[in-house]
Parts: structure tokens; sequence; C-alpha cells
């Protein structure tokens, strides 16, 4: 098994007829992933992928037609709010916004709409979630892993493929890869997987890619001393990143003092979990 | 993105928040102008995007238009903090009877919009909230639903501030919210608002920073974007599509993604090198990006390395592996340089590479060691 989606998780694809939503619709299809639909409002009736994958006007009628329950979101920013308030409404319980650039307030409303809802939502700008050997939702390329028993969750995307690769070349697979992404507000967070993690049957330990600014690592490191039974193996990025900069994602930026690689790096390690210096580093640290 | 104390007051202004009368100057003759039409007794406040201008004497009280004309002649030629004064705001003085502190900013632990309040107005908020956190109030709001008039009063009753401007008071918030909502800001803030001698709260400074997310939908805030806070090599890699960040070392990088761009320079560290800059060429990079990309590291003179560290996914290795062959021969770049090209078409991209000058390496480890290494080789 894996967390948050598997082989039955039907998918539907928002954007699947722009560049970046058809070239990975194609990349999931091929990894197997159960896609059912797409939407791209204006072109309903549409067949993309050789006729493989119908098109639908609204999330909602594609809903009624096909019964998803997943949705990736490959919209531009300024109509992602839309788009995942659209998939939201039609009862979909899991949005992956692979989108790059939405405002931040949009997210904000966005968060609090989704509080008193059954929806979970990843992202924005996020790599999406891969369950090795299983399913693919999202940009994360299927062949630098293979299904094993590490869960891995991480704010970075290309960061995140290095980790999976070197975990690879160290002979460990993994159960479930989660990009939660480097934006300042986002779904799901380091502790939501961790807790997701910790339940399931096929994850033996965790390995948690961090980076600077904000505090989730120290809310994860809080987590994991109270709650979490399983090893868990951290990496942070950063280390030599100057305060106020923003290094490339919109949430990656020392504030003040708040925020720096070292205090996360030093708190992880006080509650007791193994903090890699380099990715390469990861697998050696493993149980 | 920030916006100039007088772009705020602007902003401010038309949302009906009060602001002291005052204009903008770029020359000290304009400045005694102002200030004879304004009374003489002004306020000379320099327009640059860093804290700490009062400390460096870019903000000085004038009892006539002379003197201000003076006060501007020094103002003008100073730089603060590395930044040059290009313009000053002329406000008309006002005497202050008490100080206050509001301002609205996005708190990322809450996930939500909050309101900070404070009696002890005119202060680093930061310093405040540090020594004294009894005296400010955090009032969280829904972002949906906008600030609730209660919490506008409890806020008011909060920080003392007398009745009768509970009214104007609860007005200029929840103008300060429209101005955040409406702006995308990350913050509004108003330090401080002070009840003048003719008892009526006024802004004195003002600060918004806008979301640089969302400016393809403020395209009028979006050109007011002073470029003096950039590194100029830094607004061109924008132009591009390029993250680029000057940093203080000599080893050029060229990566695809931010965290794996970071994660590149702590490896350098690690072999006691450092990056020369911070460089992401972003997702699905084509052959001239990363033409582009080179064409910037390569004009920084102190690189004496050159370190290229891509994880193709959307990136293809061949595609990266054209733009550095073209980069090398149009610019005739000698700098070593250290390539690791994985994932998508690695194969095809390092066959383009072999039989040139560039040293290959599998791992992230090998390919940092191999960066330090040869820029301590490398003679200028």
């Amino acid at each position: 098994m894996s967390i948050l989606a598997n082989q039955r998780t039907k998918v539907l694809v928002q954007g699947i007829t722009g560049n970046e939503g058809l070239f990975h619709t194609a990349q999931m299809f091929q990894y197997k992933t159960n896609i059912v639909a797409g939407v791209s409002p204006g072109r309903g009736g549409d067949w993309v992928l050789d006729g493989k994958i119908p098109v639908f006007d609204s999330v909602k009628s594609a809903v009624e037609t096909t019964g998803a329950d997943a949705s990736v979101i490959f919209v531009p920013a300024r109509n992602c709010a839309d788009a995942i308030y659209e998939a939201a409404d039609a009862g979909i319980s899991l949005i992956i916004c692979i989108t790059e650039g939405v405002p931040v307030q949009d997210m904000m409303r966005v968060k609090q709409f989704l509080a008193h809802k059954d929806t979970k939502i990843i992202g924005p700008n996020c790599p999406g979630i891969l369950c090795p050997g299983s399913t693919k939702i999202g940009i994360i390329p299927g062949n630098i892993t293979f299904p094993g028993n590490i869960g891995v969750i991480s704010k970075s995307g290309t960061l995140t493929y290095e980790v999976l690769y070197a975990l690879k070349q160290a002979n460990h697979g993994v159960s479930t890869c989660v990009g939660i992404g480097g934006d300042p507000i986002k779904g799901l967070g380091f502790s939501d997987c961790l807790e997701l993690f910790e339940s399931d049957a096929k994850t033996d330990q965790i390995v948690l890619i961090g980076e600077i600014g904000g505090n989730e690592e120290e809310l994860a490191a809080d987590y994991i001393s109270r709650y979490m039974t399983k090893p868990v193996v951290a990496f942070i990025a950063g280390v030599t990143a100057p305060p106020g900069k923003r290094m490339g994602h919109a949430g990656a930026i020392i504030e003040g003092k708040e925020g720096t690689a070292q205090e996360k790096i030093k708190i992880l390690e006080e509650s007791g979990i193994r903090v890699a210096q380099f990715p390469e580093q990861i697998p050696s640290l493993l149980a | 993105m920030k916006l100039h104390e007088y772009q705020s007051k602007q902003i401010f202004f038309r949302y009906g928040i009060p602001v002291p009368k005052g204009r903008i100057a770029g020359t000290s003759s304009e400045v005694k102008q102002i200030a004879e039409e304004l009374g003489g007794r002004v306020i000379v406040k320099s327009q640059v995007l860093v804290g700490g201008r009062g400390k460096a004497g870019g903000i000085r009280l004038a009892k006539s238009a002379t003197e201000a004309q003076e006060l501007a002649t020094t103002i003008l030629g100073m730089e603060i903090k590395g930044l040059p004064v290009r313009k000053v705001l002329v406000d008309e003085a006002v005497n202050i009877i008490k100080e206050f502190y509001v301002g609205i900013v996005n708190d990322r632990k809450k996930q939500m919009p909050v309101l900070i309040a404070s009696g002890a107005g005119g202060m680093d908020i930061e310093e405040v909230a540090q020594n004294n956190p009894e005296k400010i109030v955090r009032t969280y709001i829904d972002p949906l639903l906008g600030i609730r008039d209660y919490q506008l009063r409890d806020v008011a009753i909060s920080i003392d501030l007398p009745r009768d401007l509970w009214k104007s008071f609860i007005e200029i918030v929840r103008s300060l919210w429209q101005v955040y909502v409406n702006c995308d800001a990350t913050l509004t803030e108003i330090n401080p608002l002070v009840i003048n001698s003719e008892n009526h709260l006024v802004a004195l400074d003002a600060k918004i920073i806008i979301d640089d997310n969302a400016l393809f939908r403020q395209s009028e805030l979006a050109d007011l974007r002073d470029n003096d806070i950039e590194d100029a090599t830094e607004i061109e890699a924008r132009k591009f599509g390029i993250t680029y960040i000057k940093l203080d070392g000599n080893i050029g990088c060229m990566v695809n993604g931010a965290g794996l761009a970071m994660a590149t320079m702590d490896i350098l560290g690690i072999y006691g090198g450092k990056a020369a800059n911070f460089l992401d060429i972003g997702g699905g990079a084509s052959a001239e990006k990363v033409f582009s990309s080179l064409k910037i590291i390569h004009s920084d003179s102190r690189v004496k390395s050159i370190l290229i560290n891509i994880f193709g996914g959307i990136t293809r290795c061949d595609e990266v592996a054209k733009g550095v062959v073209q980069a090398v021969n149009d610019m005739s770049i000698t700098t070593p340089m250290v390539i690791r090209l994985v994932g998508t078409n690695q194969e095809e991209g390092r066959k383009i590479l072999a039989n040139s000058q560039f040293i290959p390496a599998e791992s992230l480890i090998e390919a940092a060691e191999k960066a330090v290494f040869v820029s301590r080789e490398t003679v200028s």
C-alpha cells in the first residue's frame, strides 16, 4: 500500500490541453496511473492521447461521468484558486496542485475554504506524489525509484529526485514520495504526511527533505519526538543561504533570524533525528 | 516587492487613510518650494528601501524652507546601507501626542492574515515583540470574511486608544485591510499611527510589500519597482526566466531546481569551497536558457570554476549539453567546468560533451569536490 493514493485512485487532470498538462498526462498514463478524465473549459467533448482520455468542460461533469476522486492541477497561476474551488465543490477528495506562482492571498482563501471540507490539498508549486509501481499523480519521474519501504516527504522538486536516485543507487525502494511544495502557504505539511506514514503498513522509515524558511521542520521535529515510532532521517537545504533572499521557492527565505537551516538541523538533531549533510549521505543513515 | 513610503502614502490617501500633507522631490530647490507651500516646518525623509533611515540621518526635521533645502542637499547626496538616495519625501511636521503601531501581515505559521497592533508605536516592532511581547496584540483575520468590527473594537480597547478616536481608528484599519486585499500585499503597515495635537489620527509612515506572485494582476504596482535594491545581474536573469542570486564565493553554479541549487551550494561548503551564485534554470530549460545562464556566470570575474549540476526530469540533459557547448564556443569560456548530468537523456547529453575540456562527474559529492579543487588550481 501507499499513502494518499493507489492504483484505484481515479485521477482527473485540470488543464489537460495545455503544454504541461498534456505532456505530464502522457507520462502519468505511461506509468499506468488511472487517469479517467481531463478538464479544459471550452474543450469538452475532445479526446486526448489518441482518444484514450475524454475532456470535459467542468470538473462537475467529469466527476459525474467518470467518478474521478483526485485531481491534478496544471492550470496557469491566475486561474489556480478557481480550479481548486471547482474541484472541491465537485467533491474531489484529493487535489494536487503543480502550478507555480499562485498568489499568496489566493492560497490563504483556499485554505480557509477547505478548512471545513474533507478535501485534502497538496501544493501548490509541488511535484506531486509518486507511489512507485502503483501510481503517479504529478511530475516526479517514475524511473528513478522502485517500490520499497521508505516514505519520502519533501518541499523540493529536483532535490527530491536526487534523493530518490541516491536511495535507488543504495538499493532502497520507496512506498510513497510526497512533494508538498515550497510555498509559504500550502496544503499538506510535513506533520500531516508523517502521521500518514506512521500508520502505513508498507512504510518502515521516512526521509524528510526540508529547506530554509518557515518553521515546519521544527514542528515536524516536535511531531516526530512525540508521536513517531518509525525512524526518520532528514536533510535540510540552505546551510549556506544568505538571509533575506528568496532562494527560488517562494517560501525559502530566512526572515530576520528565523528559518535558518542551522536552527532546523539543531532542533531536528535534539529531537533524535539523524540529519544528512548532503543528499547522497541519506542512505547510510537509514536504519 | 517593496513600495517606497511616498508610494505607500499615495495609496493610503486614495483609501482614505489620513497622511500628512506632503510631496516627493528629487532636487533641493524642489524641496524648498514644497516646504514653503507647507508653511516651512517640514520633515525631509529619504526614500530608500531599507530600514534604519532615521538612525542613518536620512530623516530630518526642518524649521524653515531654507533649512529644508540645506538638509535635502545633504540627504540627496547620501547612501544609506549602500543605496543612493534619489528622492526625498517632504511632509508637513506633525505634533505627536501619542504613537501606535498597526500592521497587517501574512502569518505563515497560522496560514492566515494577522492584524498586529501595539501602543508602543514608532519603535522597531520586532524588537517590541521580542522584549515586550505583552505590548503586542495579534488578531487573526478570516481571509474569506475580512476583519470583523468587534475585532477592531477589541484592538482599540487593548491598545488603550481614547474612546473618541475609536471610530476613526476602525475606519483606518478597515481601509488598511482593503489596501492589503486589493494590492495583494504581504504586508501593510503604519508605524507610527499618531494622535496629533488636533486630536486626530494620522499615518506618519507607510509601508507596503506586494506579493511577487500577484504582480500579473497588479500591473500598476509592478511598474513602481525600484531596481536600486536589486543586483543588476539578478534583474537581467529574471528577464530570461532564470533565478540568480549573487553570493560571495568563486565557484559559479548552474543547477535545475531551487532546492537542488541550494543543496549544491551547501556541498561546496563541505569541501571548503564557496558558491559565487545561486542559479536555478527552472524546469524544462531550453539550450538558449542554458546559454544565457552561462553568459551570466561567465560575466562574473570572480568565478574560478563552474559547476553544472543537472538532474533531468522534464529538463533534458542533451538540451542542456547543447546550450553548454554553444556557450563555451561562442564566448570562448576557458574557466574549468565540472559537469554532472543525470536523468532524462543523460547518455545523449554526455555524448555531446565528450572529447572536450569538460570535467565529468557521476555523483553530487564528486562534482562538488572537483569544482572546489579546480577553483584552487585556476590562476586569476
